[in-house]
């Protein structure tokens, strides 16, 4: 087994601390072999948990980054009802982001540094989210097309063998569901519209479409750490298999919105029996990553400055919980 | 771990992607009830929609006038909460002011959808297709956000209002303002535990902080006599029983915000280190009748943009 390898007992330590490496590795690849759960406190590779801490946070920083290019739009929703959905959304998403940095934190990480470390550009957030949410119809299209690529991403990782990491997954999973399919509806609704609203929504799908499948990370031989991941029961499916799978879902539901895929080459190989998609420009991809994207930093500058303009409030609750404490003990 | 290993994502429970188009944007249930709330069936903006689209429900013109009030508060409040979503100082908060927004928003959905009733108009025909002399708010709604110390302390007055308001509409003789009121009383409750706890927080944690609140109650408290003020229209509403003179409120309102203060060491002079709240001059106001902050016009400017360039549009 690969995490076999990458792990070897430190020869520095003591006799009875070297068996209990050891044990703790046997009973870590038990674990891994019956395909059931690591917690907390049970033994774990320094490896295993240094790609899980950065696995979970990223993902706590994209729900967290994420909540911004739907935020930009609550103030302008064009309906009462669409305004409460999508408060309740961007909401939902705070709490992933919650959720995420509790399980994280198991991993002995406190969430104060990471949130310094998104701040200070230390961490990375999911690239999707460097991209401007210009109209309404991008509300539609980042649920039906983002929350729909982060749903067959994330769905599998309910069964993550990281114990938190997977029952996090559980919860979000069903609000990630809800997620798409209200942008679904927003399509729908916009597309049954007027002209213009059909336009915009088909705009939005237009340049949501490649992003969203470029979620699922780099093609399957330039993803070095996929293998690992795939050992270790954290990921379950390799990027194009994913991919492969969302686009065949996406091609019966793009017909239902009566809206058509930026994407001439899409087709079900019957061969391979899987679904197959046009050329995607990875160069742009790596770009955003970089920080090229249009909204790179206008996200982290909005993160930071809520962060900064927070600290005094902060800083207020700590000194009053001391206070209170201190006079609960002098009672 | 047994069935686990042939478990494929397509077809496990939870993390849905099929899109089921009929069971989505449902608009009103036919069963439900706008008057009646029974567990797990709350009270929601569509049955009341229905109820006047049916005409089970219908608003005198007076009660009309009367929810657009509220309506309009509630409504000016959720639009500036809504602005706090991804900026606030803690995750926490922004659940937290994001939850108090869907709450008012919820209030002003029902207010205005009931309120429709009365002139055949939709909640968005309402709040999307009127102009700013039409709007109902007070004033002290329509102030800015300012830091977390301004919006706590504006959040601390409106929920004591709100609470002693909706606590004797939900005893109207009106049933759907007596069903939106008692609903909205269970919300409300919760918006004065979290403002109340921050005020002590901020009053009692660092000298930056008290000097925040402090300066926020300052800017704010001009506009609290707004908000008790009677008029002809909550005369003949108190006569009918359907609504409240605001001045009832105002012993209540005192009371308990006091009490809180006091907690925060907030009640005295300023020159002592409080509010000074006595010595504070009140504002005009005036938005009952139409006559607003310079504020409003942007925050409808912003909210009304994208419905008024496709007028007639369904979202």
């Amino acid at each position: 087994m690969a995490s076999q390898n990458l792990q070897s007992v430190p020869a520095e330590l003591s006799p009875e601390e070297q068996e209990r490496e050891r044990a703790g590795q046997a009973y870590f690849d038990r674990i891994i072999a019956e395909d059931s759960r690591i917690e907390p406190r049970d033994w774990m590779p320094e490896a295993y948990r240094r790609t899980l801490l950065r696995q979970v946070s990223q993902h706590a920083h994209s729900e967290i980054i994420g909540m911004q290019p739907e935020a930009n739009w609550i103030t302008r929703a064009p309906s009462l009802k669409r305004k409460a959905i999508l408060m309740a959304k961007v909401q939902d998403e705070a709490g992933h982001g919650l959720y995420l940095y509790s399980a994280a934190e198991t991993l002995g990480q406190s969430r104060d540094k990471m949130m310094q470390d998104l701040i200070d550009g230390k961490a990375r957030y999911s690239s999707i989210f460097n991209y401007p949410a210009v109209t309404w119809a991008d509300m539609g299209a980042i649920g039906w097309l983002v929350d729909g690529a982060a749903i067959c991403n994330q769905v599998p990782l309910c069964r993550a063998s990281y114990g938190p990491y997977g029952r996090a997954m559980v919860r979000i999973c069903k609000e990630e569901s809800f997620h798409q399919r209200q942008g679904f509806e927003i399509l729908l609704e916009l597309s049954n519209g007027t002209p213009a609203q059909k336009q915009m929504a088909q705009d939005a799908v237009n340049r949501w479409y490649a992003p969203a499948l470029m979620m699922f990370g780099p093609p399957d031989d330039d993803s070095p750490n996929s293998k690992q991941s795939m050992a270790w029961n954290i990921k379950r499916f390799s990027n194009d298999e994913l991919r492969s799978r969302f686009v065949g879902m996406m091609v019966e539901q793009v017909k239902v919105l009566g809206l058509t895929l930026p994407d001439e080459d899409v087709r079900f190989n019957e061969e391979t029996k899987k679904w197959e998609h046009g050329p995607l420009d990875w160069n742009e991809f790596k770009d955003v990553l970089a920080g090229k994207g249009p909204c790179n930093s206008q996200r982290m500058e909005r993160r930071r400055q809520a962060h900064e303009d927070g600290a005094w409030v902060r800083e207020a609750a700590a000194a009053y919980a001391a206070k209170q404490a201190q006079k609960e003990h002098a009672a | 771990m047994t069935s686990e290993h042939t478990t494929d994502f397509a077809i496990e429970g939870h993390g849905d992607i099929s899109v089921g188009v009929s069971g989505a944007g449902a608009s009103g249930d036919g069963s439900a009830s706008a008057t009646r709330i029974t567990p797990g069936n709350a009270l929601r903006p569509e049955d009341i929609a229905l109820e006047v689209r049916r005409g089970t429900a219908k608003p005198a013109e007076d009660v009309a006038e009367y929810a657009l009030r509220l309506g309009d508060d509630a409504l000016i409040l959720a639009q500036r909460l809504g602005h706090w979503i991804s900026r606030a100082p803690e995750l926490e908060e922004d659940i937290a002011l994001g939850n108090i927004a869907l709450d008012e928003l919820g209030h002003a959905r029902s207010f205005l959808s009931y309120a429709g009733g009365a002139w055949d108009k939709s909640e968005d025909e309402l709040a999307y297709f009127r102009r700013e002399p039409e709007f109902r708010s007070a004033h002290l709604f329509e102030q800015p956000n300012g830091d977390f110390a301004v919006t706590i302390a504006r959040q601390f007055i409106v929920s004591y209002y709100q609470f002693e308001l909706y606590k004797r509409l939900s005893g109207s003789a009106d049933a759907t303002i007596a069903a939106i009121a008692a609903k909205a009383l269970k919300e409300v409750d919760y918006h004065r535990d979290h403002s109340a706890q921050w005020v002590l927080r901020l009053a009692g944690g660092t000298e930056e902080s008290r000097r925040r609140i402090i300066q926020g109650f300052r800017l704010l408290w001009p506009y609290v006599d707004e908000l008790f003020e009677d008029d002809e229209l909550t005369a003949r509403l108190a006569d009918a029983g359907t609504g409240v003179q605001p001045s009832s409120l105002r012993e209540d309102f005192d009371r308990l915000t006091g009490e809180v203060l006091a907690e925060a060491d907030l009640a005295g002079e300023y020159a002592d280190g409080g509010l000074g709240l006595d010595r504070i001059p009140q504002s005009l106001g005036g938005g009952r009748r139409g006559k607003h902050s310079e504020h409003l016009g942007y925050v409808l400017a912003e909210m009304q943009v994208l419905a008024r360039e496709h007028p007639g549009a369904s979202w």
